[in-house]
């Protein structure tokens, strides 16, 4: 029980840790993503159709990935090019999505719910969890690292030092906002073609925002964000666990409380710890010159 | 400047306008190689926006850059970093959290299969801090370290660049007496080794002992350039302001009143994590109509000593102590009902504190005095009256441009400083709190400025000023404190100390 308690942590935790990477990489460059959410749904919706068209799970990501990016690119023409407000561009990003993504659905297969069902052996079995970890390590090593890693973080702390140092600060934040976007997307894919097996309308339920706040508890590094991801997915799985289960009395607990329990953790975990994490100094800032 | 030699650098004609203000209009500029520039001017004469066009950080409406006689066009500060010109900003740019190396590093990091070689850099540095005279901690995070090391790592950058035109914005205007004297004999190693160096600054002394040239900026222009040699401080002045500037205010000396406008005692505080000063039981008193001066190198505890007294009830880790304002105990106050006992406040980093930069000078104005009844109608801000108040106090202040819209923060470093006092001094305050109120302003300013304090303390206000400058500290105080490591090390009498004295007192001794 324990055992099984663990390995549905860990397959949950999957795609918050992606997502929550993706949040990281623009984030840190100084950009906002509250995006993250919507970017997880356009994957999850292009993964499920990308392995239903090539019957394929790693060509499948690749089309979510693709999606994520599509549309991280849409966000970053409204907040790094057109300088718009990164949370109310955020929404309207994630509004997109969500009014998008089922209007696809119903042009390709006529229904608006849900896509096709996805054939168990063109599912990934455990593929993308192994990937997430190994993605934690290398955005660690890459940060601390890579030069790249290094421009990353003075994009979000000091733009004005980076530019003035001779790097092209918002071409560190495109890179940023679209890599961000491939994340969220493996994060999407890996909900559609690994934890479930189609598309469902807004599916994504908050994971966009939970990976969010994962990147603030973890402090917007990769190891600390990653094992606060798995604490959220800890609390869904015992959610999932605790489903149907009698706990006192002859009822069992009606399903939407239990339901509540991944979101609670949320709210608790950031009144109880935002106040003392240090966001980049210059997040949600727009860097122009002059 | 001897013909027949092509200057290191020239600027013909450089325009540069924000909106509608030209910052600059036509700058005309000839340095040398292997000199020593010095660039002057009042506060938004434009110096740091000439600095920024031929540093590629900003791109010139009209003119030309021309180095070593040819024309160069910038398209970002990488293009004039690979032609060797480096630039330590009025600002630093140093990223609080990373370290000292990554900082100096960047965007000339060494890669060695795929990763940063910090090895190697660092080797590099150590060669050349030894050379240099310049040790710094490469591993602390930059905020860990005192503004004067800080200054080293930024000139640790352009020497870790190699680069041959060092452009240095206001450098010293930070630093200790004896951080300046070392920052200034190696600026002359550099010149010995053939580098060409441009120092803006608003430090007449250091232009007289350092320099080799002067250029002097008026509104944008450039309105003179004389050899060092042929000239003289009052000169430079007159040049910079266009009009005679008495250098070296006389002040009368005070008539004070008994009562205390402000009581300190015994006020300790506990360093918290990562803060390296504390207070130690720490008392005097500042009576009406006298100024008594703080002095003291920066971070001895003069900041926390400011904030216990305006903000005793969030003053962190406070273990002890009283403070009395014009007689009432405030200790456990809130900030604002401590200010309309009639305290103004000119703060250390008037971006930090001042000053709201996004917003118009016009709600700058405004700032801490938005309950007042002089610009409030029924709660509503009464804008047309604020309007009023506010263009007479920037013309009598001469914040310049005298635009009310202008967000705060594009106003050149001295304007802001100006825009502060202005608003500040119209409080009639009973309790004057000036730390570093002529930071980084010009002579003309800093005259008007120091015109201001006195005749605050003659209309009545105690003052406390907190200056890290000798000659101002030496020149307003009726008395002198000297603070060292969270303690009050000594006391002074005006003119019973002499500016040798002092600064040996400031360094502990
Ligand atoms: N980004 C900007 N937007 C609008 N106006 C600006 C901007 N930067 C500078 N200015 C204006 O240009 C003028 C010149 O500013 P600059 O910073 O070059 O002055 P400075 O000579 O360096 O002054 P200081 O001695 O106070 O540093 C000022 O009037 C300033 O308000
Ligand atoms: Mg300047």
């Amino acid at each position: 029980m324990t055992r099984q308690l663990l390995e549905s942590t860990l397959r949950v935790s999957t795609p918050l840790i992606f997502a929550a990477l993706g949040g990281m990489f623009s984030e840190r460059a100084g950009v906002i993503n509250i995006a993250l959410e919507g970017m997880m749904l356009v994957g999850a919706f292009g993964a499920a159709v990308g392995t239903l068209t090539t019957h394929s799970p790693w060509l499948g990501s690749a089309w979510g990935i693709g999606a994520g990016i599509l549309l991280a690119a849409v966000y970053g023409i409204c907040v790094i090019r057109l300088r718009a407000n990164q949370i109310v561009a955020g929404t309207a990003i994630n509004m997109l999505a969500l009014g998008l993504t089922p209007f696809l659905c119903k042009i390709k297969y006529d229904v608006t719910g849900q896509t096709p069902a996805i054939p168990l052996d063109e599912r990934f079995q455990s593929a993308p969890l192994y990937l997430s970890w190994v993605m934690v390590v290398f955005c660690w090593l890459w940060l601390k690292h890579t030069r790249q890693g290094l421009w990353l973080s003075f994009a979000g702390e000091h733009p004005e030092a980076l530019d003035a140092a001779g790097i092209r600060v918002n071409r560190v934040r495109w890179a940023a906002v679209l890599v961000s976007g491939a994340l969220a997307g493996m994060g999407g894919a890996s909900l559609s073609v690994y934890l479930s097996s189609s598309f469902a309308r807004n599916m994504t339920a908050g994971r966009g925002f939970m990976a969010l706040a994962a990147l603030i508890f973890g402090k917007w590094k990769p190891v600390p964000t990653a094992i606060a991801c798995l604490l959220f997915g800890f609390a869904e799985a015992v959610q999932m666990r605790l489903q149907g289960v009698v706990i006192w009395g002859k009822d069992p607990i009606p399903v939407q409380f239990i339901q509540i329990l991944p979101y609670l953790v949320t709210i608790l975990v950031l009144a109880g710890f935002v106040g003392r994490s240090r966001a980049p100094k210059a997040l949600g800032t727009v860097f122009r010159r002059g | 400047m001897t013909s027949g030699q092509t200057p290191a650098v020239e600027l013909r004609e450089l325009t540069k306008r924000f909106g509608g203000v030209a910052a600059n209009a036509g700058v005309n500029l000839r340095v040398k190689a292997g000199t020593i520039h010095g660039v002057i001017g009042e506060n938004g004469a434009g110096k740091s926006t000439a600095m920024k066009l031929l540093y590629g950080m900003l791109r010139p409406d009209a003119g030309d850059i021309l180095l070593g006689g040819t024309r160069c066009n910038w398209a970002s500060p990488a293009d004039a970093i690979a032609r060797g010109i480096g630039m330590v900003h009025q600002h630093f740019m140093l990223a609080g959290p990373y370290s000292a190396l990554d900082n100096i590093l960047l965007g000339a990091e060494p890669v060695r299969r795929g990763v940063i070689d910090r090895p190697a850099a660092r080797r590099k540095l150590e060669a050349l801090a030894g050379q240099y005279g310049l040790s710094v901690d490469w591993d602390r995070p930059i905020e860990e370290l005192p503004v004067g090391v800080q200054q080293r790592v930024e000139i640790l950058k352009l020497l870790y660049r190699d680069a041959r035109i060092l452009i240095l914005d206001e450098p010293t205007a930070v630093l200790t007496p004896q951080e300046t004297a070392s920052l200034f004999e190696n600026l002359r190693k550099l010149r010995a080794e053939g580098k060409t160096i441009l120092l803006v600054t608003h430090k007449l002394k250091d232009v007289m002992s350092f320099t080799d040239r002067v250029t002097v900026f008026r509104a944008g222009k450039v309105t003179g350039e004389v050899a060092t040699a042929q000239t003289d401080p009052q000169e430079l002045a007159n040049l910079m302001v266009g009009r005679k500037v008495v250098l070296g205010l006389h002040v009368p000396p005070a008539r004070p009143r008994p009562e205390p406008a402000l009581e300190v005692a015994k006020l300790s505080l506990k360093g918290g994590a990562g803060s390296r000063h504390r207070l130690a039981e720490v008392s005097f008193a500042v009576r009406r109509r006298e100024i008594v001066g703080i002095a003291g190198v920066e971070g001895n505890g003069q900041s926390e000593l400011v904030q216990a007294i305006l903000h005793p009830r969030e003053s962190r880790c406070r273990t002890a102590g009283v403070v009395r304002v014009l007689g009432r105990e405030v200790t456990s106050w809130a900030p604002r009902k401590i200010r309309e006992l009639g305290v103004a406040v000119i703060p250390e980093d008037r971006l930090l504190e001042g000053l709201l930069p996004e917003r118009p000078v016009r709600e700058n104005f405004l700032l801490g005095l938005q309950r007042s009844r002089a610009f409030s109608v029924a709660g509503f801000i009464d804008s047309q009256r604020l309007s009023e108040a506010a263009s007479v106090a920037v013309k009598e202040y001469d914040v310049r441009p005298p635009d009310l819209d202008l967000p705060a923060g594009k106003l050149s470093g001295g304007n802001q400083q100006k825009l502060i006092v202005a608003r500040e001094f119209q409080r009639q305050p009973s309790l004057l709190i000036a730390a570093q109120p002529t930071r980084g302003v010009d002579v003309g300013a800093i005259e008007f400025i120091h015109q201001r304090i006195v005749a605050a303390r003659d209309g009545g206000a105690g003052v406390l000023l907190v200056s890290s400058e000798l000659d101002e500290v030496l020149t307003l105080s009726d008395r002198i404190l000297v603070m060292y490591e969270g303690r009050v090390v000594a006391e002074f009498e005006r003119g019973r100390v002499t500016e040798r004295e002092l600064g040996l007192k400031m360094g502990g001794a």
